[in-house]
């Protein structure tokens, strides 16, 4: 008997984004697997984060499907919405921890306001989400401000953690940090991978991150400098394709070169 | 082939433009104003976050409106007292002072101190947890943002801005009092008694129940202007602006409304006699 092809987790059809008059995706299909970690590659401004804010609708696009489990985001009331939101943990460029609320406020936040635990059940989680990231108990007390860059991007992924997500989706997780610290980051994508079987989506443009996290690597390209009929995602394989690809703007990428970019820039 | 040409954009355009961009503003802020009073009469603020709103909105506003009210009381009996005098009615002057006080200039300079105070602070804080993408953060975690950020400071300002507005009040009947009596010397006893004849609970209700409409308007509109916030320090600091001027402005019309519909109501329950205007 034939197999059956195993539905992904994650997809978006015919995805189409605009601000204003600028567009910024165009014709977006793409699928995420149960226990893949797709690597979303590209230029700044090319439309990574958008698309991103997408999979888990905090941003609607102007036309297209993004289907989680076989259901359409869209397609929910705001209750279920809520539901399926649930099932993400997302780890944002910045963190985007709750600057009034100290670590480990930060970190219970989700399961003080979805799961019925007494204090005690509150702590344990969030001792256990901070070792799972490599933080210790000390900083429980401190506020957002006090912390690193890393230490920062570290309790925004065990908040994201904390509700045992499914699906996992970084913005940049290694931005802005020194290489070391970028290092600890992909380290933790990979353990949290294996400790939760989550399928993951990172967005990133540090190459090194991306092959070494990614079991699929997407590369989008800027709408405005594509050519007319050509597909936005110039790019879709595995990491070890990336340098081989036939697409001289991927291996530039891949390379971080500049190549003729600055006179295309200039003629956006 | 023949070529498109484009005319350039004219004011017609750009007014068109601005009318377009206003009329979905005004949209967007009923569905945020109906979003918000859904979750009042839905749901409860999330514990913890009432306390200390409540702190910031009220006890950390009492010193400004104490004093705020008690100059509007002396400039009052100041600006007053010369013109009373002239007409040898300066007795009368409380009447003046406390009646002005409690209906009109308590609440509307309370309010747009108020909105100056919470409702810029408010609407900067909210554009900052925008432009830092805590906003969004709070929707990944399944928490509605109007739920979490707008109701406990809609809350806090429909109670405490009537209760800060008490304060005004009180603080600018013992500023118009001291000028009066202390400095210009008007018998005290005549200007309490004037004061008590003419203003009445009516009067105090009257301006209560404006503050208690000003509150609504300061807290929907701030949040709405952090909510909106567009990107960058700019961003902010323009969302702190417009909440400021956008409730100042929605304060002295709602005031004159309000003033219309209150005197309509107060003149239909008790209709003015020639006997009350003295004829």
């Amino acid at each position: 008997m034939a197999e059956q092809p195993v539905a992904p987790i994650l997809e978006t059809e015919g995805l189409f984004a605009k601000f204003g008059k600028q567009r910024v995706l165009r014709d977006i299909n793409f699928q995420v697997h149960r226990g893949e970690t797709v690597a979303v590659i590209g230029e700044s401004g090319c439309g990574k984060t958008v698309l991103l804010k997408m999979l888990l609708a905090l941003m609607e696009p102007n036309k297209g499907d993004v289907r989680f489990d076989g259901r359409s985001l869209l397609d929910l009331s705001d209750r279920e919405l809520v539901k399926q939101r649930l099932r993400y943990g997302f780890v944002f460029q910045q963190a985007a921890l709750f600057d009034s609320l100290n670590v480990f406020e930060n970190v219970a936040f989700g399961l003080r306001a979805h799961r019925d635990l007494d204090e005690a059940q509150i702590r344990e989680e969030v001792k256990e989400r901070l070792a799972e990231v490599g933080l210790s108990t000390d900083i429980v007390a401190k506020m957002p401000m006090e912390l690193s860059g890393g230490m920062r991007k570290r309790v925004g992924l065990a908040r994201a953690l904390a509700l045992q997500p499914e699906v996992m989706l970084y913005d940049e997780p290694t931005t802005g940090l020194d290489p070391i610290m970028s290092d600890v980051i992909n380290e933790l994508i990979l353990r949290t991978k294996e400790r939760h079987h989550a399928a993951s989506v990172v967005v990133t443009h540090d190459m090194k991150s991306a092959k070494k996290v990614a079991d699929r690597v997407v590369m989008l390209y800027p709408l405005g400098r594509l050519k007319d009929g050509e597909a936005q995602i110039i790019f879709d394989g595995t990491p070890t394709e990336l340098d081989d690809s036939a697409d001289s703007r991927v291996r530039q990428f891949v390379r971080g070169e500049a190549g003729e970019r600055i006179s295309e820039m200039a003629e956006d | 082939m023949a070529t498109q040409t484009t005319a350039p954009a004219g004011p017609i355009v750009y007014l068109g433009q601005w009318v377009a961009e206003a009329i979905a503003a005004f949209g967007q802020f009923t569905q945020f104003a109906g979003a918000v009073f859904g979750w009042l009469f839905r749901r409860r603020p999330y514990p913890g976050t009432l306390v200390p709103t409540m702190f910031s909105i009220g006890v950390r506003s009492v010193p400004v409106v104490a004093i705020t009210g008690t100059f509007i009381g002396m400039v009052l009996a100041v600006q007053a007292f010369n013109q009373f005098r002239m007409m040898h009615i300066e007795s009368r002057l409380g009447a003046v002072i406390n009646a002005s006080l409690v209906t009109e200039l308590g609440p509307v300079l309370a309010a747009t101190m108020l909105a100056g105070r919470i409702g810029s602070s408010m609407a900067a804080e909210l554009a900052t947890m925008k432009v830092t993408e805590q906003i969004d953060g709070l929707r990944a975690l399944g928490v509605d943002p109007t739920h979490y950020l707008a109701l406990p400071r809609l809350v806090a300002c429909v109670v405490l801005i009537p209760l800060l507005t008490c304060i005004a009040d009180f603080m600018g009947v013992i500023g118009g009092a001291i000028v009066a009596i202390k400095i210009n010397h008007v018998a005290g006893f005549h200007y309490w008694l004037h004061s008590r004849d003419s203003v009445e609970l009516w009067d105090i209700g009257n301006g209560l129940t404006k503050s208690l409409f000003f509150g609504v308007e300061i807290a929907v509109i701030s949040c709405f202007c952090g909510f909106r916030a567009g990107a960058g320090a700019e961003g902010v600091g323009r969302a702190a602006t417009e909440a400021f001027v956008y409730s100042f402005v929605a304060i002295l019309m709602s005031d004159f409304f309000l003033g219309v519909f209150i005197n309509t109501v107060y003149h239909s329950i008790w209709p003015v006699t020639l006997s009350k205007l003295g004829g």
